[in-house]
C-alpha cells in the first residue's frame, strides 16, 4: 500500500498532520503498537526537519508485507555535511524554530536510534532524501 | 490514576480537552524540547512545560500522552487548544515552576 503526503516549508501549523495520518493508517493496519511508536519518532522528526528547513517536500510512505518504508524528498538547503548532522546537539535551525523547543539538534539521533535503517542523500543547494526502513517481524 | 486525580490534588487549571480528564496516568516527563519529549516521554506521561504552540498538542497526541502541564502561569495558544480538544488530551495549567510542580508530581505517582 502507498500513501504520498506534500509538505510546505515553513509551515508549522501543519507540522506533524501526515505523522499522525500514517500513524492511524498503521493501527487500522494492526501493526504492532510499539512498531508504530518508533515509525512515527523517526517520521514526525524527518517531517519536521522538512518544515524546518526545506522549501518544499513530498513523503511516501510504503507499507509492505515484512516493512513500512518511506521516503522523504525535499527542494531545500541540503546538509552539507551528513556526519556532522548526525551528532547529537549539532542544529543549523533559525532563532525563531529553536524558541519553539525545536532544533536542538536531536532530529536525526531520534531517527537512527527509532528506524531499523536510516539513509540520507543530500546535495547542497538541491535537496535532502530520507529513507527511513522499519521491518515487521 | 487520572488526569482528572491530578487536577484535584495539585490545584490545576484546566484550559481544555476536558474530555480527556478520565486518561490514564503513569508518570510524567518536563522537557520545553519536542524532539527530547519525542524520543524520550512514554505513553500516558503528563508533560510539563513552558511551551504554548500547537505542535505541543501533535507531539503529545503522536506520543500518546495523558496531559500538558504549562507551568508558571503560561496559557496555551487558542489554536493549541483547539488541538487539545481534538485529541482528548488536557491543557492544564499551574502558577509554579516546572522544578516545583515536577517534584510533587513526582511525589504522588514516582517515576515510572
Amino acid at each position: 500500500m502507498d500513501f504520498k503526503y506534500t509538505i510546505e516549508g515553513g509551515d508549522f501549523s501543519r507540522a506533524g498532520h501526515a505523522s499522525s495520518d500514517v500513524k492511524k493508517l498503521l493501527k487500522q493496519l494492526n501493526i504492532d503498537n510499539q512498531l508504530i511508536k518508533r515509525i512515527v519518532v523517526a517520521l514526525y522528526e524527518a517531517e519536521v526537519n522538512i518544515v524546518a528547513h526545506a522549501k518544499n517536500g513530498v513523503i511516501d510512505v510504503s507499507i509492505l508485507p515484512d516493512q513500512v518504508f518511506i521516503k522523504l524528498t525535499d527542494q531545500g538547503p541540503g546538509i552539507k555535511d551528513i556526519n556532522l548532522a548526525m551528532q547529537e546537539g549539532y542544529s543549523t535551525a533559525s532563532q525563531k524554530v529553536r524558541e519553539m523547543g525545536f532544533g536542538a539538534g536531536m532530529g536525526l539521533p531520534n531517527m537512527k536510534k527509532n528506524a531499523d535503517k536510516l539513509n540520507i542523500e543530500s546535495t547542497p543547494g538541491v535537496g535532502t532524501t530520507v529513507e527511513l526502513t522499519t521491518f515487521i517481524q | 490514576m487520572k488526569v482528572s486525580d491530578l487536577v484535584e490534588k495539585l490545584e490545576l487549571e484546566v484550559y481544555s480537552g476536558e474530555n480527556g480528564l478520565s486518561n490514564l496516568v503513569t508518570g510524567g516527563y518536563t522537557s520545553d524540547l519536542l524532539s527530547d519529549v519525542m524520543g524520550h516521554a512514554s505513553e500516558n506521561q503528563v508533560w510539563i512545560t513552558l511551551q504554548t504552540h500547537k505542535n505541543v498538542m501533535a507531539v503529545a497526541s503522536l506520543k500518546d500522552l495523558a496531559a500538558v502541564i504549562l507551568v508558571k502561569g503560561f496559557k496555551p495558544d487558542a489554536d493549541m487548544e483547539a488541538e487539545s480538544n481534538t485529541h482528548n488530551i488536557p491543557v492544564l495549567g499551574t502558577k509554579q515552576e516546572a522544578f516545583e510542580i515536577s517534584g510533587k508530581l513526582y511525589g504522588i505517582i514516582g517515576k515510572f
